[in-house]
């Protein structure tokens, strides 16, 4: 929804799902949608709630457009529960995806962060090194989505395969993890989340403090690089609006 | 019949055409101080509700004016801003602010935001101190959360509103089914979403019959059937909050809808339904029409 470069919002149908452990990959028409940048997101109406529920693509094969779901509440239960012949709004794409133009990409995510990294892995081309760490066993099953990377199961943690030379981290997955990062890879490209209502900087509602002030993730991210400094001057607090 | 948005649910520098397909942009509420807004998580949703507690987050009157009001002029869509503050002296100090800028069509006071701490003074009392600052239109917005709002809206009359915008949100709180504790940051927040729909019409229907300003209609509204029970209740305009979160496009569908629900009643516009549901009982040939 950035100034002369709308997002698009269509009815998509529902093409099928596939359940990857807890996770369900729901695999939409792609109508006239693009899909965007990796590290994008899109909002997603589910059935049944007032808001809609910003996910990363996860893959975009041709015609289609793939998001991976973790049922932790109302709404993603509501999407996950999506069947063949229903169709949902989709509103996107949305914010500032991931900088593809790095020389040593190592990709890294926890858990339901493995979402982006699909299409990610897919647009940076070649064999990208992945590392990914779950709770479980069963929450492993996800990784079938990117057969050749290296998986850890708790107690692991995935930083724990970081290598002293990292190279050009880029990643998704929870806080602790995403802190984590910050320290070992300081370059480290991060996708960060935050409770979302419009996805477009209308509601204010999905603020992350950064330099000790409050701006839009929708709008700002939701992918954040080193050194992404703010300029606290009233409305040019995000990159968006001069985009 | 104008379409607005409802302050605070749209930001027209970050999704201008979304701000274009109205008939006026509100901007969100405007201080005379910067203020940082509340820590997050700023908004959850309940299985009726949407629950916000922005805390009012924007950049001072100062800022404002110097940054947001040269580029919201340029969009090319009338302009409303919203005003709040913690007295008298503040509404008054923004107000005349407001006054000296051309571009400003009309002025709404924010009398009533949940998730900031209430002015000592009356609404009464803040829109006399606006209007004694600024001869720009005043419309002054309520809050659906008191015993009597018939009697606060012949009170903003009095003190020199020239309409009234109904509703803001009400206070809610919703809680984390684990832990238990509140999912807002600051505990409860601003309640809004179709939930809202009756008691805005409840408040419309009231203020209409008491005062004869025009109002700006809002609660709730989804559908063009929501915007043509305001009208009925009495309300001369429409604004549209929470649904513009899930649906950006809305505005254009609104109006569509609006338009065929007034056909099919045999009506061509929404001036000959105004305050229909202000007569006592559903007259037969109103609803035989
Ligand atoms: C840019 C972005 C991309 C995302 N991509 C994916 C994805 O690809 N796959 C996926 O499964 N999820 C993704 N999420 C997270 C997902 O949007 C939330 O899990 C979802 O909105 C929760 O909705 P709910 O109704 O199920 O839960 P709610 O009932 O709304 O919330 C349940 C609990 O989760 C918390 N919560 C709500 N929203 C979020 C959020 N956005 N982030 C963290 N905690 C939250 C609440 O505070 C609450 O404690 C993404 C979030 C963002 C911001
Ligand atoms: C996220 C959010 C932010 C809001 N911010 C403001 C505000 O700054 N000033 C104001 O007067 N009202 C504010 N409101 C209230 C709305 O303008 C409106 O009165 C209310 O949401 C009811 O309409 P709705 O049910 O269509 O959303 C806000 C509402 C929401 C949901
Ligand atoms: S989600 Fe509404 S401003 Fe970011």
């Amino acid at each position: 929804m950035l100034a002369g470069r709308p997002a698009r919002r269509e009815l998509l149908a529902v093409k099928g799902t596939a359940q990857m452990g807890p996770y369900t990959l729901l695999r939409l028409e792609r109508g006239g949608m693009e899909p965007g940048i990796p590290g994008q997101f899109f909002m997603l109406e589910a059935p049944g709630r007032i808001l809609p529920r910003p996910m990363s693509l996860c893959l975009a094969p041709p015609g289609e457009l793939a998001f991976l779901i973790d049922p932790i509440g109302a709404g993603t239960r509501a999407l996950c529960g999506l069947r063949p012949g229903d169709a949902i709004h989709v509103l996107g794409p949305l914010g500032n995806g991931f900088d593809l133009d790095v020389e040593r990409p190592l990709l890294v995510a926890g858990g339901i962060g493995i979402a982006p990294l699909p299409y990610l892995a897919e647009r940076l081309g070649g064999d990208v090194p992945v590392l990914l760490g779950f709770r479980s066993d069963v929450h492993a099953e996800a990784a079938r989505l990117l057969p050749d990377a290296e998986v850890v199961v708790e107690p692991r943690l995935v930083t724990e395969l970081l290598p002293d030379d990292p190279g050009d981290v880029l990643a998704c997955g929870p806080e602790p993890m995403l802190e984590a990062l910050r320290e070992l890879a300081p370059s480290s490209q991060l996708a960060w989340e935050a409770p979302m209502a419009c996805g477009y900087g209308a509601c204010y509602g999905c603020v992350v403090e950064l330099s000790e002030s409050y701006v839009r993730l929708c709008t700002y991210g939701p992918v954040l690089r080193e050194g992404q400094t703010l300029d606290t001057s009233a409305g040019d607090d995000e990159r968006a609006t001069s985009e | 019949m104008p379409l607005l948005n409802a302050s605070g649910c749209l930001d027209a520098l970050t999704a201008p055409e979304v701000a274009r397909s109205l008939d006026a942009f509100v901007t969100k509420t405007v201080t005379p101080l910067p203020r940082e807004g509340n820590p997050p998580p700023r908004i959850a949703e309940t299985d009726d509700w949407m629950l916000n507690s922005i805390g009012l987050q924007n950049p001072g009157i100062d800022a404002w004016a110097e940054d947001s009001y040269p580029r919201l002029v340029e969009l090319d869509a009338e302009l409303w801003v919203s005003v709040g503050g913690f007295s008298a002296h503040d509404y008054a100090l923004v107000c005349e602010r407001l006054d000296d800028l051309k571009g400003v069509a009309a002025i709404e006071l924010n009398l009533s935001c949940p998730n900031v701490d209430e002015a000592p003074e009356t609404a009464a009392e803040l829109t006399a101190g606006a209007r004694a600052a600024t001869a720009k239109p005043l419309y002054a917005k309520l809050s659906p959360q008191t015993s009597d709002i018939a009697e606060a809206a012949r009170a903003v009359e009095a003190a020199g509103a020239d309409g009234l915008s109904l509703v803001n949100t009400l206070r809610g709180l919703a809680l984390d089914p684990h832990t238990l504790r509140p999912r807002l940051a600051l505990g409860a927040g601003g309640a809004s979403g179709p939930a809202l729909r009756p008691i805005a019409l409840a408040c419309v229907h009231a203020c209409a019959r008491a005062v004869e300003l025009p109002i700006v209609g809002m609660g709730g509204v989804a559908a063009g059937r929501d915007a043509l029970d305001l009208v009925a209740a009495g309300a001369t305009a429409v604004a549209l909050g929470t649904i513009l979160f899930a649906d950006p496009h809305a505005p254009a569908r609104i109006r569509a809808e609006l338009e065929s629900e007034l056909r099919a009643r045999g009506h061509s516009s929404a001036a000959e339904i105004r305050g229909i549901a202000l007569g006592s009982a559903a007259p037969a040939e109103a609803s035989s029409k």
